[in-house]
C-alpha cells in the first residue's frame, strides 16, 4: 500500500514537476487525440480519392504537442515541416482549417488552397509559411531569431524538421548561424528514423542527430519522442534558456512514423510489418492515456467520451470542408506581388 | 547635385536609408570591417555598428535564408552576395523561398528582402567573377530583378528595391563601380521599379540595352549620329517585369530594334524583347530583329583576347546597327 502511494506521487510529479497542471496535462492529451483522428480521417477521405493528396503526422503527437506546449502562442514564433499537424493545432490552427486545406478550398488560411495540405502558415499566430523543400525552413528560422535578437524583445523561435532534413546544407548553416550569434531559436527535430524509403544509417554516420549541435557549439538534446512530457520538459529549458538570451538547442526526439511517408508511398516496399507493429506499442497516444490512467486523470469511461468528442470534431471539419466552395479561378492570379507602403 | 560614380552612388544611398529606417541592415561576406570587397558597404560598419553591418560566414544559402526569416518578421536585410557567380547555392532559397513567400502565403506574409551583387565581366575575372546570372532570375514572377547603369538610376531604384514589399534582386555591374560617374540629386527620390527610360532619343533604330552595355550601345549610338543614323536608346532598367510600354513605345517609332545584352545569346534576355516584339509589334517592324549578345560559351575566359572576343562592345554594336540600318 505505502509503495503504491509513493509510487502514485512520484508519477503525479513527472508533469506537475514539469509545472504543469492536471488541466494542462489533459489539454495536451487532447491536442494528441484531435490530431491524430484528424489524421485518421484524412487518410480515409483519400482512400476514395475524395482528396488528391495527404501527408501524416500520425506518432509525432507526443514530440509535436510537447514542443508546441512549451511556446507563447501567437506570440513565439513557429517555422513548422509537413508533419506538424498537431503543433499547429496546439499553436490555435483549427480542425477546419487543416480540413480546408485537405479538400484545397476557398477560405484556407495557410495559401487559401494554393499550396499542398499540410503547409502551414498563420500571420496571426505566428506560424511562418513553409514550402516543400526540406530544410529550406532552418536557416529562416535563425533569420527570425536575428531579428528577435536585434529588437531586443525575449520572443523566441521553434522550427521542426526530419532527421532527413539534417543532411541538407540548410540544416547546417541555420545551425552554424544560431551558435555564432548565440540565437534564441529551438531546432526540433522529429526522428522518424526514415527519409521515405532510406533508414537513418544511411543518411549519417553518428548515431544521433543531436551530436551535430556540437559542430556548430550548441547543446544538443535527445529525448523520448513518444514521450510528450519528456519532449515538454526539454523543450521548456530550451526556451527558457533562449528567453535569457543563452542561445540555441537542438532538440532530437526520437520517434517512429507508423504509417506511409505519404498518401503515395508505400512502406511495404522498404521495411518489416514487425518492426511497425513494434512500434505501434510504444504509440504516444497510448502511451499518454497509460500515463494519465495512472494519475487518476482519465478512465475507460473518459477515454471513450474523449474519443467520441474528437469524432464530433474531426466530423464537423470534414463536412464544413467538404461544403465549402473553390477559389474562383482568378484567385490564382492575385497576390504575386505586394504594394508599397510609405 | 553632386558627381558620384555607381559605387558611390550605391555606398550613400545605403547610408542615408540605414540612418532613415532602422530596420534596414547589411549582410554578406566581408561586407562589415572591410567595407566589403568592391567597399561598397565602407563605413557602415563604423557608422551603424556590427548588429547592422553583419560579417557573415562563407555560405551563399544561408545569407539568404536568414535574410528572409528576417525580412519576414519585419527587417529590411540587404544581403549582399560577393560576386553574382557564387549566388548559385542560394537559388533555391531566392526562386523557391522569397520568390513565392507572398503568393505561397496568399499575402499572408511577405519578403521585403534586397539581394545586392556584382556581375558581369570585362575586369579580368575569367569564368567565376564574370558571369552575368539574370535570365536564371527573371524566370521567377514574385522576385523584381533590376540592374542599374548610372549613378543616378542606381541611387533611385535601390531606394525603391529597399522600400519595396517584396524580393529584389539588384544587379551591379562590376565594371561601372568606379569607371562610370554620374550626376546624382541631392535628398531622397525613387525611381519606380519596372519602368524602362529612354536615355537617348532617335528615330531610325531602336537599341535595348541594360548594364554596361547600355553604355557600349551609347557610344555605339554616337558613332553612328555622326553617319546620320539616329539611334534611340532604351535601358531596361528593370530586367523583370520587363517594361513592355516602353519597348514597344519606340519600336513602333523606328520600326527596326537591337537588343544588346553581356549575357549569353540562348534563352537570354533578348529572346523575350524580342518576343514581345513580335506579339505585340511584328506589324510596325521593316527589318528582322537583331541580337548582340555573349556566344553560347559555358564562362568568360580570363585571358585579355579570350575575354574581348566574348564581350560585345561600341564597334560590334555599331556593325549590328549599321547592317540594321541599311536593310
Amino acid at each position: 500500500m505505502a509503495t503504491q502511494v509513493a509510487e502514485k506521487i512520484a508519477l503525479e510529479i513527472t508533469h506537475r514537476a514539469l509545472g504543469l497542471s492536471d488541466d494542462q496535462v489533459l489539454e495536451m492529451y487532447w491536442a494528441m487525440l484531435l490530431a491524430r483522428r484528424l489524421d485518421e480521417r484524412m487518410w480515409i477521405l483519400h482512400r476514395p480519392h475524395l482528396v488528391a493528396f495527404h501527408i501524416s503526422g500520425i506518432g509525432h503527437e507526443a514530440a509535436q504537442v510537447g514542443a508546441a506546449f512549451a511556446l507563447k502562442r501567437g506570440y513565439d514564433y513557429a517555422h513548422p515541416y509537413y508533419r506538424d499537424m498537431a503543433t499547429v493545432l496546439t499553436l490555435g490552427m483549427t480542425p477546419r482549417d487543416l480540413m480546408l486545406a485537405l479538400f484545397g478550398r476557398q477560405g484556407e488560411p495557410s495559401s487559401n488552397g494554393r499550396q499542398m495540405p499540410s503547409h502551414f502558415g498563420s500571420r496571426a499566430l505566428n506560424i511562418v509559411s513553409g514550402s516543400s523543400p526540406v530544410a529550406t525552413q532552418i536557416p529562416q528560422a535563425a533569420g527570425i531569431a536575428f531579428a528577435i535578437k536585434y529588437k531586443k524583445t525575449d520572443q523566441v523561435v521553434l522550427t521542426c524538421f526530419g532527421e532527413g532534413s539534417t543532411a541538407e546544407g540548410d540544416f547546417h548553416e541555420g545551425l552554424n548561424w544560431a551558435g555564432i550569434h548565440t540565437l534564441p531559436v529551438i531546432f526540433l527535430c522529429q526522428n522518424n528514423q526514415y527519409a521515405i524509403s532510406v533508414p537513418a544509417a544511411k543518411q549519417m554516420a553518428v548515431p544521433n542527430v543531436a551530436d551535430r549541435a556540437r559542430a556548430y557549439g550548441i547543446p544538443g538534446v535527445i529525448v523520448d519522442g513518444n514521450d510528450v512530457l519528456d519532449v515538454y520538459g526539454a523543450m521548456r529549458d530550451a526556451v527558457a534558456r533562449a528567453r535569457r538570451g543563452q542561445g540555441a538547442t537542438l532538440i532530437e526526439a526520437k520517434t517512429y512514423r507508423p504509417v506511409p511517408h505519404s498518401s503515395d508511398d508505400d512502406d511495404r516496399t522498404y521495411r518489416s510489418r514487425a518492426e511497425v507493429e513494434e512500434w505501434k506499442k510504444r504509440d504516444p497516444i497510448l502511451r499518454m492515456q497509460e500515463y494519465l490512467t495512472r494519475v487518476n486523470l482519465l478512465n475507460a469511461q473518459k477515454i471513450v467520451e474523449s474519443d467520441a468528442r474528437a469524432k464530433q470534431v474531426v466530423d464537423d471539419a470534414d463536412e464544413f470542408a467538404r461544403n465549402a466552395p473553390y477559389p474562383p479561378a482568378e484567385a490564382a492570379l492575385g497576390n504575386v506581388w505586394g504594394q508599397v507602403k510609405s | 547635385m553632386a558627381i558620384k560614380t555607381f559605387l558611390e552612388s550605391i555606398r550613400d544611398t545605403m547610408h542615408d536609408e540605414m540612418a532613415r529606417d532602422e530596420r534596414v541592415f547589411v549582410l554578406g561576406e566581408d561586407v562589415g570591417v572591410t567595407g566589403g570587397v568592391f567597399r561598397a558597404t565602407e563605413g557602415l560598419y563604423e557608422k551603424f555598428g556590427a548588429d547592422r553591418a553583419i560579417d557573415t560566414p562563407l555560405a551563399e544559402l544561408s545569407i539568404i535564408g536568414i535574410a528572409i526569416g528576417a525580412a519576414a518578421v519585419g527587417m529590411r536585410p540587404i544581403a549582399e552576395i560577393q560576386f553574382a557567380d557564387f549566388i548559385h547555392p542560394a537559388f533555391d532559397q531566392i526562386v523557391n523561398e522569397a520568390a513565392k513567400m507572398r503568393y505561397r502565403s496568399n499575402a499572408g506574409w511577405e519578403c521585403p528582402l534586397v539581394i545586392r551583387t556584382p556581375y558581369g565581366g570585362g575586369v579580368h575575372g575569367g569564368l567565376y567573377h564574370s558571369q552575368s546570372i539574370e535570365a536564371f532570375f527573371c524566370h521567377s514572377p514574385g522576385l523584381y530583378v533590376v540592374a542599374p547603369s548610372t549613378p543616378r538610376d542606381a541611387k533611385g531604384l535601390l531606394l525603391s528595391a529597399i522600400r519595396n514589399p517584396d524580393p529584389v534582386l539588384f544587379l551591379e555591374h562590376k565594371k561601372l563601380y568606379r569607371s562610370i560617374k554620374g550626376e546624382v540629386p541631392d535628398g531622397e527620390y525613387t525611381i519606380p521599379l519596372g519602368r524602362a527610360d529612354v536615355k537617348r532619343a532617335g528615330s531610325d533604330i531602336t537599341a535595348i540595352a541594360y548594364g554596361a552595355m547600355l553604355h557600349e550601345t551609347l557610344n555605339a549610338a554616337e558613332q553612328l549620329a555622326r553617319e546620320g543614323i539616329e539611334v534611340e536608346v532604351v535601358d531596361l532598367r528593370t530586367l523583370f517585369p520587363l517594361d513592355r510600354e516602353t519597348i514597344l513605345t519606340s519600336v513602333r517609332k523606328t520600326s527596326k530594334v537591337c537588343i544588346i545584352h553581356e549575357d549569353t545569346k540562348t534563352m537570354g534576355l533578348g529572346a523575350e524583347v524580342a518576343a514581345i516584339i513580335s506579339e505585340e509589334a511584328f506589324g510596325d517592324l521593316d527589318a528582322p530583329i537583331r541580337r548582340v549578345t555573349g556566344p553560347d560559351l559555358p564562362g568568360i575566359p580570363f585571358n585579355e583576347t579570350g575575354e574581348h572576343a566574348f564581350l560585345p562592345n561600341a564597334e560590334k554594336i555599331a556593325t549590328a546597327l549599321r547592317e540594321l540600318a541599311r536593310y
